[in-house]
């Protein structure tokens, strides 16, 4: 069933990032799920020649060439593409200049290689330049090719850099069709066509990364998205039991006898266990207590946010599913 | 599943023969905060220790007392029996300046440094930060000032970037098109000159095209101008790869117990070992224990449901769900644990068990460092 009115109806372009470790490529490739959804067709894409989709989807390596990966709750495709810089400028020269073959020289020269090692502004482009093509292209009837583009970014550190190619190329190229590129590039990135999306644990250091992207870009005058709180562990324990447990007065006489009337241990021993099982609890109260500081200071970025369990299971595919499926119950497709 | 030696990190830290420690991992395993951890257990055991540093998180580096980014090593702590422990932040475009201002007439020099390309691989060049950070490395262990240097490499997009950057750097320096740009007629033979510059007219052709001809002229002027200060580098580059291999330096490899952290501790321990680069071993950070683990998952939740039917003890029912859960992520983390150690057993491995606040002062830090020694 369709969500009733999508936070990111009008986007075409969601933008994927996060710190390393925060699972970016799981909730990337769980959104283009979930965009899919009900015949929709999207596109998810790779750039950092890690194999991360393949391997998420337990498909062998993928190619440069977009390929049907997945089907979608109730009909709808989703795509992949793995992005090669080296093949994105051969593929460029011939679109826009006919000139494969002195593209292919260029590749044996070395030249690619040394433009984006030189420059990694460079490759970034030619890496946006393709994504963006594909948000771009249009079929024979003139409607979009895909209704939307997943993009599997670099982390939150490199991520303003990253889509701000006209910025990081501007001093390498002032004028010429790398810099008309870039222009094209940046004109999708900085429309409302385009959200970035962050994602984060409730844990200092990536929510402290996370506010920090948002705010470099919004000064670059890009436009964030929302914040897909990863990993969320339910809490199972009472809202009373938690605070009494931070403050160190959980009973444990309690949970002896719970656990005598449960017939798991008896006497000393059920005394030992429910010491051991306190203890557990008391952790667990500090950590959710924790989390919630760090709730607080995330809603402070004022960014629409969604919270994605913890897959007991760790990730396989009928976890993509069910995380695509939260999403659309949260409104994020 | 084998049990692995376990890694003995103070006996690391005592040797005086240890001169560098080297940690590297994937992204987002608390390698900067080992490595901290290292350094501050380090002095307390009397050595004179320096962490060098990559942009580490804002916390950590205050937890150390670093507030800026200057390449200068600050002295964070000289507790008692004459340790000391010294952390420096890399600047890494300040480094890449002085290597080519040692390197170049000043001339030479200023023509580089403002030049648009350079100014390009100085500031982000994706290896540029894993070079720095290895001249850095090697500056310090010639500065002969610190008896340990402990090293954290950068948060790179692939683990090894750091290992490649140097002999990339110079391949690239030492390219056939960096020497076509640089010199066309000098390409030797006349056959092979006529084939080079037929070559070279397509590709300047499409070059031109491509970036415009003020890029290409940029280019070159900065091509030229690094090719002389180019042979420097190698060198350095070489001595510093001479240096990891040198028996005094020990390789930890950083990891947490999921999937993608661990492939990359074995793509990590395998290159180490094709580099012939000498391997201490594994640790593996944030690992969830129980002080209950004689009570099953099975067990646990199997009596959860039953006090839950009978609608009794529902504090209790709750507290064997969260053991349940807790008793399941620590199963998972040890099978994702078991394909490295499987691979790899005579890899000495450590683990330091998750801890529920991130590290704020040294007080966590040390607790860390216990937490490595000790675990």
């Amino acid at each position: 069933m369709d969500s009733p009115d999508p936070d990111w109806a009008d986007v075409r372009l969601h933008v994927v990032t996060g710190k390393g470790g925060t699972g970016k490529t799981t909730v990337a490739a769980a959104l283009a799920l979930a965009l899919a959804s009900g015949g929709r067709k999207v596109l998810l894409v790779e750039v950092e020649g890690r194999q991360g989709i393949a391997q998420i989807f337990d498909l062998p390596p993928l190619p440069y060439e977009e390929r049907r990966i997945a089907v979608a709750p109730s009909g709808g495709d989703v795509y992949a593409l793995a992005i090669d810089p080296e093949e994105a400028m051969l593929e460029y020269m011939e679109m826009f200049y006919g000139m494969r073959r002195a593209g292919r020289a260029l590749t044996k020269m070395g030249i690619v290689d040394f433009a984006t090692t030189v420059a990694p502004g460079f490759r970034d482009v030619l890496v946006t330049g393709k994504t963006t093509e594909a948000v771009r292209r249009r079929g024979r009837n003139g409607r979009r090719v895909y209704d939307a583009v997943v993009l599997d970014a670099p982390p939150t550190g490199r991520i303003t850099r990253f889509l701000n190619v006209t910025k990081e190329v501007a001093g390498l190229a002032r004028v010429g069709p790398i810099k008309n590129h870039s222009d094209l590039v940046s004109g999708v990135v900085k429309s409302p066509e385009t959200a970035v999306h962050f994602v984060t644990l409730l844990e200092e250091m990536p929510v402290q990364e996370t506010l920090d992207g948002i705010a470099e870009l919004r000064s670059a005058g890009l436009p964030a998205g929302g914040i897909f709180i990863n990993m969320v562990r339910q809490s199972l324990l009472p809202q009373a039991a938690l605070d009494s447990a931070v403050k160190g007065r959980l009973d444990p006489d309690e949970i002896v006898l719970g656990l005598k009337a449960a017939g798991v241990a008896d006497g000393a021993q059920a005394t030992e266990l429910a010491a051991a099982l306190a203890g557990e609890v008391v952790e667990h109260a500090h950590r959710t207590e924790l989390e919630r500081a760090e709730r607080e200071t995330l809603a402070g970025a004022g960014v629409t946010s969604y919270e994605l369990p913890l897959l007991a299971d760790g990730v396989d595919l009928a976890g993509l599913y069910e995380l695509a499926e939260t999403m659309r119950t949260q409104g994020a497709a | 599943m084998k049990t692995p030696a376990r890694l003995d990190i103070d006996a690391i830290l005592d040797d005086e023969g240890t001169r560098i420690i080297v940690c590297c991992g994937a992204g987002g395993v608390g390698k900067t905060t080992t490595a901290a951890a290292l350094g501050l257990r380090a002095a307390e055991r009397g050595r004179c220790a320096v962490v060098l540093t990559v942009d580490p998180a804002r916390r950590l580096a205050q937890s150390m007392g670093l507030t800026e980014l200057d390449n200068t090593p600050r002295l964070v702590s000289s507790p008692e029996g004459g340790g000391r422990l010294y952390a420096m932040m890399l600047d890494m475009k300040r480094t890449f300046d002085e290597i080519i201002e040692a390197h170049a007439d000043p001339a030479r020099a200023r023509q580089i440094l403002s030049n648009p390309f350079y100014q390009s691989l100085s500031s982000s060049f994706s290896g540029t930060q894993e070079y720095m950070a290895m001249e850095k490395l090697g500056q310090l262990r010639r500065s002969d000032e610190w008896d340990l240097i402990i090293v954290d490499t950068p948060p790179s997009r692939s683990a090894l970037d750091f290992l490649d950057a140097p002999e990339r750097l110079g391949r690239f320096l030492d390219g056939r098109f960096i020497k076509l740009l640089t010199a066309p007629a000098k390409a030797g033979g006349r056959s092979a000159f006529r084939l080079l510059n037929a070559g070279f007219g397509l590709m300047a052709g499409a070059m031109t095209k491509l970036l415009g001809a003020q890029v290409i002229k940029d280019l070159q002027t900065f091509v030229s101008a690094l090719d002389a200060v180019f042979g420097g580098f190698r060198q350095r580059a070489e001595m510093t790869y001479q240096l990891l291999q040198a028996p005094g330096t020990a390789f930890l490899v950083v990891a947490a117990p999921e999937r993608d952290a661990m492939r990359e501790a074995s793509y990590f321990v395998e290159r180490l070992a094709e580099e012939r680069m000498p391997l201490a071993g594994l640790v593996v950070n944030r690992v969830h224990t129980s002080p209950a683990s004689g009570l099953s998952a099975a067990r646990s939740a199997a009596a959860a449901e039953d006090l839950e039917s009978r609608g009794e003890h529902e504090l209790t029912a709750a507290v064997l769900r969260l053991h349940a859960g807790r008793m399941q992520l620590s199963a998972r983390e040890h099978r994702e644990q078991e394909h490295f150690i499987s691979a790899h057993p005579t890899v000495p491995v450590v683990r330091v068990r998750a801890m529920s606040e991130d590290v704020h002062d040294l007080t966590g830090l040390r607790q860390i460092g216990d937490l490595l020694a000790t675990a």
